[in-house]
């Protein structure tokens, strides 16, 4: 297929063929990183900027070391909110940005929609690192490659997102990307982290940890962030784990080879055990290795996308 | 002078006209109602196959100042009015200096006075600074010209302080109109809670957060024997409170806001902030209660809430960008395209619902072209489209809902007091 999207800012707007073809493009850049010169030269004279509004160390870094081994040159500009109210808005720092002539900027946001924003008022390339609770595409693309690695298919599989869903771009991005692709998907929480209408996404609600892992292939563990008001109404992370953590336990009753995924970091003995992270099921440290393949893909095919863009105007 | 307006359909529900009648203008006033009327006239405006309708009543505007000339003025507001056939405007007091005091309503007076196109009548605050805490001298602002009074933009969460009001309010004869919104429901809430504030991750406000304040405020209302009007209704467990307590005889009115009734959640999606208002864009069935509301009367008026805002304070994140849109200039047109195109409503109920209605409501002799009225008049070709476009809105603001959308029925001229003050360009 013909790639067109010069921006990636989330998985609600990519059709099924669009999200394979990111999944097949990121299987043929997974090589690239056990080669021993890991570098191909794909992006060679391209400028990616991450701009980072809220801190981040994970997606930062796996993006940077993305773009390198496309042998792009990177620049991290990481900025705290605080200043941005006084200082210059999103859309003159994205301009100012395009003004480099830069060619991607990876955005992560505190506000939901910001990548959205940013993406309308620029010509070149906007990849959605994260914004508020809307989306965190890679995240999922990741995610999914890593189940689809493991499992070798997505279509029927039955996938469990566990945890803080209201506040979650991770699980927003995963139930668009997974439903999409053919998986049947259970958000498990709380009812005060289910928010309205998450049904009409596609995914099913259960309220019992138990339940929502019983006839799971693999289970999606997002982090608990306690310090939310929300969640001040919510017994705190003892409770939290005692009701919702995935436990060695829980696990015995679930299917045999259940996936246990984790987007990071881990809060081990909230959302899940130390022995259940670390253990034969869990696959957290192979998407974090996936990581970089599916983002060496999506700057790939945004920049080529907008090569041919450019080429035909 | 005298101006003759010829061969128009003249929609006046004021004095049951509906009909091809030429109108005579002397001085200020309307001097005849008639067919073929032979008067000479210094103007002669030919009307055929345009509607002739009073000048527009709109009982909810925000002309930002003083305090904020920078997203409006009273002058660059009220020549948004003419354009959009409004002849008459109650200002909104959130403004900075709030209208909570005499001496600022003669502030606002002088301004009005010095710089208005269209009649501006004058809404005082309930309380002072608008914080909900302490009544305002209601029989002072009363006596100042206030006709209306309201803490508009925030709704007054202390019962004891509003029944307070309300009570003086009766004895002042002034209207009280209630922002209903309930803080501690509707949150840092930016879009209808729902699936599509879920789909967005955005923060979603609760329609509990306005209809139990409706509720509320119309109990408060009842239990005082004062009149009250709600606000920009949005919602359909609203429109049902209010035709209950209306049934039970409760003296309630309420408006509705275009946007409310043209547009639905489903318009935020994409993050344009010109879609953010509060109350928010609700779902698909929120507006057809809406419509059906307006059909069957339970929602007596449309008003604008015109609310200009400056590029700078929209063209940000969606969280961080301001709740309001601007409507003056669109109002008669989206009604038109989305209430009498779609049989929604005739064009003498739409008459009553922008023009007859609120000047009732208002206690204000206007909305009607009787012989004797106020040549307050709006001539429109009600078959012409047009595109709405940013660079021609008048008002200083450009937030508007209805950017690059086509509208049916272009103002042509709008009269106030016998007066053009707008004409449209050939």
């Amino acid at each position: 297929m013909n790639w067109n999207k010069k921006d990636l800012l989330g998985l609600e707007e990519l059709s099924k063929e669009e999200l394979e073809h990111i999944l097949a493009t990121a299987e043929s850049f997974k090589e690239v990183s056990t080669r021993e010169i890991k570098k191909v030269p794909a992006l060679r004279g391209k400028t990616v900027v991450n701009l980072f509004y809220e801190p981040s160390t994970r997606t930062r870094v796996s993006f940077e070391v993305a773009a390198k081994r496309l042998s792009a040159d990177v620049i991290n500009i990481a900025t705290e909110t605080s200043s941005v109210k006084k200082g210059e808005t999103l859309i003159d720092t994205g301009r100012n940005i395009q003004a480099l002539k830069a060619d991607i900027i990876v955005m992560r946001h505190n506000y939901s929609g910001a990548a959205v924003m940013l993406a309308r008022h620029v010509d070149i390339s906007v990849v959605n690192a994260g914004d508020g609770w809307h989306e965190h595409p890679t995240q999922a693309l990741l995610d999914i490659f890593t189940l689809k690695e493991k499992l070798g298919r997505i279509e029927g599989l039955q996938v469990a997102i566990v945890g803080d869903i209201a506040h979650s771009r991770v699980a927003r991005s995963n139930i668009w990307g997974l439903t999409k692709l053919g998986a049947e998907v259970t958000v498990c929480a709380p009812k005060i982290l289910i928010p309205p209408g998450i049904e009409e996404m596609g995914a099913k609600v259960s309220l019992n940890i138990n339940e929502a892992l019983k006839n799971a292939d693999a289970v999606n563990v997002l982090r608990m962030q306690f310090e939310r008001d929300e969640l001040n109404a919510f017994p705190k992370q003892l409770e939290y784990f005692k009701e919702f953590g995935i436990t060695k336990e829980r696990l015995k009753e679930a299917k045999k080879g259940i996936v246990v995924m984790h987007p990071g970091p881990i809060n081990r003995g909230v959302e899940m055990s130390s022995e259940v992270a670390d253990g034969a099921n869990s696959v957290i440290l192979e998407q974090v290795t996936n990581g970089i393949a599916v983002r060496m893909a999506v700057l790939f095919l945004v920049a080529q996308a907008r090569d041919i863009n450019a080429n035909t105007h | 002078m005298q101006i003759l307006i010829k061969g128009g359909r003249v929609v006046d529900p004021a004095n049951n006209i509906d009909g091809i009648f030429d109108i005579l203008v002397e001085n200020s006033k309307i001097a005849k109602v008639a067919k073929n009327i032979k008067d000479e006239a210094k103007l002669v405006i030919d009307a055929a196959d345009k509607i002739v309708l009073p000048g527009l009543v709109d009982m909810h505007v925000h002309l930002r100042e003083p305090g904020r000339e920078d997203k409006e003025t009273v002058e660059s507001g009220t020549m948004a009015a003419a354009r959009g056939g409004v002849t008459t405007l109650l200002a909104m007091p959130n403004t900075f200096p709030a209208i909570d005091s005499a001496e600022n309503v003669s502030l606002l007076k002088e301004i009005i006075k010095n710089s208005a196109k269209v009649n501006v009548l004058i809404c005082g605050a309930i309380s002072r600074q608008r914080l909900g805490k302490e009544l305002t001298d209601i029989a002072g602002l009363r006596s100042a010209g206030v006709v209306v009074i309201s803490d508009d933009g925030s709704s007054v969460d202390d019962q004891a302080l509003l029944l307070e009001a309300l009570k003086k309010a009766n004895q002042e004869d002034v209207l009280v109109s209630s922002h209903c919104e309930d803080k501690s429901l509707s949150g840092n809430g930016v879009v209808n809670r729902g699936f599509n504030a879920t789909r967005l991750g955005l923060r979603g406000i609760s329609k509990e957060s306005e209809y139990l304040r409706v509720e509320r405020d119309i109990e408060l209302a009842e239990k005082s024997g004062t009149r009250m009007h709600i606000a920009h209704v949005s919602c359909s467990e609203s429109v049902e409170i209010i035709a209950k307590a209306k049934k039970k005889g409760v003296k309630v009115t309420s408006e509705a806001a275009p946007h409310h009734f043209a547009l639905n959640e489903e318009a935020v999606l994409g993050y344009d902030t010109n879609m953010k208002m509060n109350p928010p864009l609700r779902s698909k069935q929120d507006v057809e209660a809406i419509k059906k509301g307006l059909k069957s009367g339970v929602i007596d008026a449309i008003a604008s809430d015109h609310a200009p805002h400056t590029e700078n304070e929209k063209d940000i994140e969606f969280d961080r960008a301001e709740f309001g849109v601007i409507g003056l200039e669109t109002e008669l047109s989206v009604a038109i395209t989305e209430l009498v195109e779609k049989d929604v409503l005739d064009w003498k109920k739409l008459v009553e619902k922008m023009s007859y209605n609120p000047a009732k409501i208002l206690g204000i002799a206007k909305g009607a072209l009787g012989v004797g009225s106020d040549a307050d008049i709006v001539i429109i070709d009600p078959s012409k489209e047009w595109l709405v476009k940013k660079e021609d809105f008048l008002s200083k603001s450009k937030n508007s809902a209805f950017i690059g959308k086509k509208l049916k029925g272009v103002v042509e001229y709008t009269f106030c007091s016998g007066k053009i003050i707008y004409k449209a360009k050939e």
